[in-house]
């Protein structure tokens, strides 16, 4: 019993953390709340089921089913990652200098804006859609992974593998990490700041496609509102590992599914959204810096 | 070490450098949604506005050179927070010409928001602390006023001082602890609390009988006359909207207001002038989230009916907007970012369901055009990053 709560926990968590990887990216870099990063997350799964539709509606489903789930997948990650691109390059681009609060209110109003356009074009009612190519689970000590909990760890396990080799093994990872520790010496370094920022802007927004599309899949029924209440877990999450920290994104993100899935299992499911936020007040309180966090000292 | 003293880039050149480009990946990315006859006529749309708007900027450089245009231009836009503001005192009087109990519900929700925008404007434009959870202390006015005039028969006045201090207690005790926590992590913090207050609303049935929300709440009342006619409600909601104005005038004057701006500048030379910086942060906690209380009360009475659904986060949010669009700690421009944001969507009410994505991109625009706000002061400060 225990084991399939952590299970569901893990999946769950894994989710959150994809999310919360691009809040700790940002937020590392601009120092900036991008509060309409669920948005992006919300957008990856409507898309997600948008594109599958209509990959059933020309019959490819039915003729080639994985062709179709790569393509889905592809293109729901690349419409995802221009939002992010253009979202970046309009509403925050040119409030960099401005004060700091200035990009918070714009990135409120593309959240407002988001969740309205979605919901004016696809309904406000729950968008239901079910796949059926990852029937079936895996037994384990009694505990039941379905197949699709199993492709969610696994590819959420791949992924932050790939993020750390990316960020700490190439060029362009060294230059966001150049970019997140001193903007103006990266510029005169060579770096093309811009640049950096939209690339964390796109790797940002693929990662929360792709959370979109495992939530799409996992639970089978998307509304205009989920991207709301996953971001403000997901910042949770980052700040629970110490917001900036990649490595702490992912822990945070785990541990706070495996709080939720417990929490709910075991004490009240009434307030499975309040664990999330005691835990974080709690860990703020003891540990500041979140658990991976590094204490920035105080400079005149 | 360098002096960053460039304030607005040239902003439009930003956004509008590649108006094809852009037209065009705006509208491959809506087509998923809207299908391709909408995503062809956005196309046009927006590449006529983007073209339009690089040609009006060749067009304007050019007109802004003329002396007394400009000059105009700077005066308005030096005083745009103090004409805003006396253009929501007009609207004030609006009901006593044209008495329709429409526009006087509108205004009464303007005020009780003006007085929720002056009290976060305590907390985040004067000290400079950033709340995302105002919502949460306007809902615990609220529930209290609710509780306390239905089970305990107390009046209006006595329920709504009960609400205002119990608020500014809870303010206080949130900011016990979370004053510890800098910047982001105190806003993350008072997130948190919001939300949590809201669940246990939502789930403490006993009390506040759940999602299904307390109704029949009684209206105020002055000498045992009931004030239960919109437009008498409206006169006590001025009336309440004034005093506050004028209080947290006074007290930005004094000694502590001044205390507050000196730790929003900055907190270490604050500190090192003598000022007790966590003791005037707490004063600060306590006494936004006191007028917050108070305009929790007057919507109790209002409405006659509460449930959790009116204090979200977005509620908080857009609290928060008024305040950031009216310019950190200017009472003007909170007054005016309360009636421009319950205003706008109310004018737009026609193509109601298209109102909050208007909402959403008026926010955008105006922080791209005047990121300071409306009133926004220049900053007293030169900013050195080390």
């Amino acid at each position: 019993m225990i084991l399939q709560q952590i299970i569901n926990g893990l999946t769950l968590g894994s989710v959150y953390s994809l999310i919360a990887l691009g809040y700790t990216m940002v937020y590392g870099i601009l120092e900036f709340i991008n509060f309409a990063h669920g948005e992006i997350y919300m957008l990856g799964a409507y898309l997600g089921i948008i594109f599958l539709a209509f990959f059933t509606a020309i019959g490819l489903t039915t003729s080639n089913l994985w062709l179709s789930l790569v393509l889905t997948s592809l293109l729901t990650i690349a419409f995802c990652a221009c939002y992010g691109f253009f979202i970046e390059r309009f509403a925050y681009k040119p409030l960099r200098d401005a004060p700091r609060l200035s990009p918070l209110i714009s990135a409120i109003g593309v959240s407002i804006f988001l969740q309205n356009f979605v919901m004016l074009t696809q309904g406000a009612t729950d968008l239901v859609f079910r796949i059926d190519a990852f029937e079936g689970s895996i037994n384990l000590y009694g505990a039941q992974i379905t197949y699709f909990q199993a492709v969610i760890l696994g590819s959420c396990f791949l992924i932050m593998i790939g993020l750390s080799l990316f960020v700490n093994k190439t060029s362009i990872g060294k230059a966001m990490r150049a970019t997140a520790q001193d903007k103006v010496m990266a510029s005169l370094l060579g770096i093309n700041v811009d640049l950096v920022i939209s690339i964390t802007f796109v790797i940002g927004a693929s990662l929360a496609a792709v959370a979109g599309l495992m939530v799409a899949g996992y639970y089978g029924i998307v509304n205009y509102h989920i991207g709301y209440i996953a971001g403000l877990k997901a910042f949770t999450a980052a700040v629970l590992g110490g917001i900036g920290s990649i490595s702490g994104a992912m822990m945070g993100g785990m541990a706070l599914g495996l709080v939720e899935s417990l929490g709910a299992a075991y004490i009240s499911s009434d307030y499975k959204d309040v664990y999330a936020f005691l835990m974080l007040l709690l860990i703020l309180l003891i540990r500041p810096q979140g658990i991976m966090g590094r204490r920035i000292e105080q400079k005149v | 070490m360098s002096v960053e003293t460039k304030r607005i880039k040239p902003l439009l050149q930003n956004i509008f450098s590649r108006p094809l480009f852009n037209a065009l990946l705006l509208s491959l990315l809506v087509l998923p949604f809207t299908g391709p006859k909408t995503a062809v006529l956005l196309l046009f749309a927006s590449l006529l506005l983007l073209l339009s708007a690089k040609l009006s900027r060749k067009l304007s450089s050019g007109f802004t050179h003329i002396k007394g245009i400009s000059s105009l231009i700077s005066l308005i836009s030096r005083y745009r927070s103090q004409m805003l503001f006396l253009l929501a005192l007009l609207l004030c009087i609006t009901p006593v010409l044209h008495n329709s109990p429409y526009t006087v519900d509108v205004l009464t929700l303007c005020l009780i928001y003006s007085i929720l925008a002056l009290g976060l404007n305590v907390i985040v434009g004067m000290t400079g602390l950033l709340h995302l959870g105002f919502a949460a202390f306007y809902a615990i006015g609220a529930y209290t006023y609710a509780l306390f005039s239905i089970n305990v028969g107390i009046s209006f006045w006595l329920a709504a001082t009960l609400s205002a201090i119990i608020a500014a207690l809870s303010g206080f005790i949130l900011a016990f602890p979370a004053l510890r926590l800098k910047g982001d992590y105190l806003a993350i913090v008072t997130l948190g609390f919001g939300e949590i207050l809201r669940i246990i609303l939502n789930n403490w049935k006993e009390v506040t009988n759940g999602p299904n929300g307390i109704s029949k709440i009684p209206p105020p009342s002055i000498f045992g006359y009931s004030l239960d006619n919109l437009g008498h409600f409206f006169y006590l909601s001025l009336a309440v909207a004034i005093l506050v104005f004028v209080v947290i005038g006074r007290v930005e004057q004094s000694a502590i207001g001044r205390a507050w701006v000196a730790i929003r500048e900055d907190e270490i030379a604050a500190s090192s002038l003598g000022i007790d910086v966590t003791r005037y942060k707490l004063m600060s906690f306590a006494f936004g989230s006191f007028w917050a209380g108070l305009a929790g009360a007057l919507f109790a009475s209002k409405m006659g009916f509460i449930s959790p659904e009116s204090f979200t986060f977005l509620e908080s949010a857009l609290i928060l907007c008024m305040v950031i669009l009216g310019g950190l700690g200017s009472r003007y421009g909170a007054v005016a970012g309360a009636f421009i944001l319950i205003g706008i969507p109310e004018l737009l009410r026609d193509v109601q369901t298209y109102r909050m994505l208007f909402l959403g991109i008026t926010l955008i625009i105006l922080m791209l055009f005047m990121p300071g706000g409306i009133g926004g002061k220049r900053a007293v400060s030169v900013y050195i990053k080390g």
